[in-house]
C-alpha cells in the first residue's frame, strides 16, 4: 500500500441534530483517482466541504499529510496544498480568464507582497500550460463571465491547477457539459492525476467509469461500500440504495 | 518571428498590448483631470471660487476612498464622515492651540484662568487642557497623526469585522453607527471639542497667515496635488494584483478563501487607505473652510459622500472627483436658492442614479463611447446597399 495523504477518521457532523456524516473513515493515497458517489442527501459535498475548511466538523480527525486540519481556516489549508472545486463552478466573473489564473497563483498572496507582485516568466509559462490543458488558450482575454457553464468548469480545475495542489477536491466538474466536453474533461483529470491525488464527487456513471481508480460509495453519511468500480457495482447493498433503479 | 512568439505563448499574448484596447478618455483621464485642475480651474475662477472649488475637493478625497473600497471592495462604507472628521478635527486641534498662544487677547484671557486655553474651553469652565489635546500643540506630531490614527483605528475596526465574517449590509449599519456616535460624542463634549459649533477662530499655520490670498491660491494648489496623488495611489492598488483579489473578493469572497488568500486582511486594508484620504481632505477642508464642525461628521454627510461616488461612477476613481465638485456645486447652487429642497434634491438625484446610471458618470461616457464606435456599421451599411442598387 503506498503513502497515504488523506486520512479522514470518525468524522461527524450535525446539523441541528441531523447527522449529515455520521462516523465516517476515508483514505485517499498519494497519485490515487477517488470518486465519491451517493444518492442525494448520503454527504459526499459535506465531506468535501469539512476537508477544505469551509465546514467544521462536529467530531473526528481528518488529516493531511499527516497534519490536522481542524485547527485550520480555510485559506490556511489551501495554502497547504488542498484545492477544492466547487458544485457550480465558481469563477472571478468580473476578471479575464488571465487574471483568474494569474490571481491563483500560489505565490506572494499576502498584502504587501500582492501589492508588490511582478508577473515573470515562471508565472506566464504556467499559465501558458495550465490554459492548454483545459482548454481555454484562445479565450484568455476573455472576461470569465463570458464563457459557456463547460468552460467555467474547466476554468475552475485550472484555477486549482495554478495552484498546484497535492490533493484536489472536484465537485460534480462535468455537470451541464455535452457529452464531447465531457469526454475531454475525462482526459483533463486522467491526465492531471498524475503526481497528484483526487477526490472526485459525481453522478454520471460512465463518467465514473472512465476516470475512477477505486469508488466510495456513501449512503446517510456513512461509507456503504468502496472497491473498483466493478467490485460497487457487483455490490448488493449498493444496487438497492442506488444504482437499482 | 513577432506572432510565432504569440502563437506559442497565449499568455504573453494576452498581457501584451492591453492597454492599447483602453479608449482615448480611458488612457487621458488622469491627466484631462490634471490639466483641468491645475490650469483650467485656476485661470477662469476668482479667488472666491478657488476656495469653493478646494472646499469641494476636499470632500472628493472622500470620494476617491469610497471608490475603492464600495466599487472594488464592494464594502459600502456610510461613515467616511468619521475619518474625515478626524483629519478634520486633528488639523482644528493644532491650528486653534497656534492661534490661542499666538493672540494676546486669548492668552491675557487664559494667564487669568492660570493657563493658555482655547476659548471655548474657556468659556466653558474648563480649567485645564485635557492630556490628549496636549500633543497638537506640535506639528510633527499633528501632520502624522492625521494620516496614521484613522488608519490605525479603520484597519483594527474592519479586521475584527470581516474576520468574524460581518460583511455587507451589517458592516455598512456598524459604519452608519459609528459616524452617529461621534457626532453625538463631538456636541455632547462641548467644553473640550467646541460642541456644535465645532472648532473655528484661527488664522495662521506654523505663522502663515491663512487668509491671505496668495496663500489661499498656494492651499488650492497643495489641495489638488494630493488629491491627484491619492488618485494615483488608488490606479496603483487596483492595477496591482491586490486590486485583482480586491474584485475578486467583491464578487466571491467565499471563493477568494479557496484561492489562498485572507480576504478579511485585504478588505481592512483598502478600508484604511480609504480612511486616510479622508482624513487628509478633512485636514485641508479645515485649513481652507478655517472650521472642522460636527455637521460634517455625522450620518448626512457620510451618505453625501456615497453620493459623490456614485455620481461620478462607483468604478471610476477620477469620476469621484468629478462626482464630488458638481455635487458640491450644486449643493452650494440649491442651498443658496431653495434651501428646503436641497434634501429632496439629492435624494432624487441619487434614485436617479441608482436607477439608470448605476456606474455614474464614467458608465455614461463609456456607454456612449461603446455606441459611437458601433454606428458606423449600420451606417455604411445601407450606403453600400443602395449604391449596390443604383449600379
Amino acid at each position: 500500500m503506498s503513502e497515504l495523504i488523506l486520512a479522514v477518521e470518525d468524522l461527524t457532523v450535525s446539523f441541528d441534530g441531523f447527522k449529515a456524516v455520521d462516523g465516517l473513515n476515508f483514505y485517499v493515497e498519494k497519485d490515487e483517482l477517488r470518486v465519491v458517489i451517493g444518492p442525494n442527501g448520503a454527504g459526499k459535498t459535506t465531506l468535501l466541504d469539512m476537508i477544505c475548511g469551509k465546514t467544521k466538523p462536529t467530531a473526528g480527525t481528518i488529516k493531511f499529510k499527516y497534519r490536522d486540519l481542524a485547527e485550520m481556516i480555510e485559506f490556511q489549508i489551501t495554502r497547504l496544498g488542498v484545492g477544492r472545486k466547487f458544485q457550480n463552478p465558481s469563477v472571478y466573473e468580473d476578471l479575464t480568464v488571465f487574471e483568474n489564473l494569474e490571481i491563483s497563483y500560489p505565490q506572494r498572496r499576502g498584502l504587501l507582497g500582492s501589492l508588490l507582485f511582478r508577473r515573470d516568466d515562471a508565472l506566464l509559462d504556467k499559465i501558458d500550460e495550465v490554459a492548454g490543458l483545459i482548454f481555454l488558450d484562445e479565450v484568455l482575454r476573455h472576461k470569465a463571465g463570458q464563457l459557456s457553464h463547460g468552460q467555467k468548469q474547466w476554468l475552475e480545475i485550472g484555477m486549482l491547477l495554478m495552484q498546484d495542489p497535492e490533493l484536489l477536491l472536484l465537485d460534480e466538474p462535468v455537470a451541464g457539459m455535452s457529452a464531447r466536453e465531457r469526454e475531454q474533461t475525462a482526459q483533463l483529470l486522467n491526465g492531471i492525476s498524475k503526481g497528484r491525488s483526487i477526490v472526485v464527487i459525481e453522478h454520471d456513471m460512465a463518467f465514473v467509469k472512465l476516470i475512477a481508480h477505486k469508488v466510495t460509495v456513501l449512503h446517510q453519511g456513512k461509507l456503504l461500500a468502496e472497491g473498483s468500480m466493478d467490485e460497487v457495482q457487483a455490490d448488493e447493498r449498493v444496487r438497492e440504495v442506488y444504482l437499482g433503479h | 518571428m513577432q506572432t510565432h512568439i504569440e502563437s506559442s505563448s497565449p499568455a504573453r499574448a494576452a498581457v501584451a498590448n492591453v492597454g492599447r484596447s483602453r479608449g482615448f478618455l480611458e488612457r487621458w483621464s488622469f491627466a484631462i483631470l490634471a490639466v483641468l485642475l491645475l490650469a483650467a480651474l485656476p485661470l477662469s475662477l476668482d479667488v472666491f471660487r478657488l476656495g469653493l472649488a478646494a472646499k469641494f475637493l476636499s470632500l472628493g478625497f472622500c470620494a476617491v476612498g469610497i471608490v475603492l473600497i464600495w466599487g472594488y471592495g464592494g464594502i459600502l462604507s456610510l461613515g467616511q464622515g468619521v475619518f474625515f472628521g478626524l483629519g478634520s478635527y486633528m488639523m482644528a486641534m493644532f491650528l486653534k492651540l497656534e492661534s490661542t498662544g499666538a493672540d494676546s487677547s486669548a492668552q491675557a484671557l487664559s494667564s487669568f484662568f492660570g493657563s493658555s486655553l482655547p476659548d471655548f474651553m474657556v468659556w466653558n469652565s474648563i480649567e485645564a487642557l485635557p492630556w490628549w489635546w496636549e500633543p497638537f500643540h506640535h506639528v510633527w506630531f499633528t501632520l502624522p497623526a492625521i494620516v496614521l490614527l484613522p488608519a490605525l483605528l479603520a484597519f483594527v475596526l474592519a479586521y475584527a469585522n470581516f474576520r468574524k465574517r460581518v460583511g455587507g449590509v451589517y458592516f455598512s449599519i456598524i459604519t452608519l453607527a459609528l459616524s452617529a456616535i461621534l457626532s453625538i460624542v463631538i456636541i455632547g463634549q462641548q467644553g473640550v471639542t467646541g460642541g456644535v459649533n465645532g472648532i473655528n477662530d484661527f488664522r495662521t499655520f506654523l505663522g502663515v497667515n491663512l487668509d491671505e490670498d496668495r496663500v489661499k491660491i498656494a492651499m488650492y494648489f497643495v489641495t489638488c496635488v494630493l488629491l491627484l496623488a491619492c488618485v494615483a495611489v488608488g490606479r496603483f492598488l487596483l492595477r496591482s494584483r491586490l486590486g485583482k483579489v480586491l474584485v475578486a473578493i467583491r464578487d466571491r469572497e467565499d471563493r477568494v478563501r479557496f484561492s489562498g488568500y485572507d480576504p478579511a486582511l485585504f478588505k481592512a486594508f483598502v478600508f484604511a487607505v480609504a480612511a486616510i484620504f479622508s482624513s487628509i481632505g478633512g485636514a485641508l477642508f479645515t485649513m481652507q473652510v478655517g472650521l472642522a464642525s460636527p455637521s460634517l461628521v455625522g450620518i448626512v454627510p457620510s451618505v453625501e459622500m456615497v453620493i459623490y461616488a456614485a455620481v461620478g461612477g462607483r468604478l471610476s476613481l477620477v469620476g469621484a472627483v468629478y462626482g464630488a465638485v458638481l455635487v458640491g456645486a450644486a449643493k452650494t447652487f440649491f442651498s443658496e436658492n431653495f434651501v428646503e429642497y436641497w434634501m429632496y434634491f439629492i435624494g432624487v438625484l441619487f434614485v436617479v442614479v441608482v436607477m439608470f446610471l448605476p456606474d455614474g458618470l464614467a458608465g455614461l461616457i463609456a456607454r456612449v463611447r461603446a455606441r459611437r464606435s458601433k454606428a458606423p456599421t449600420p451606417a455604411t451599411a445601407p450606403l453600400a446597399t443602395a449604391t449596390g442598387v443604383a449600379k
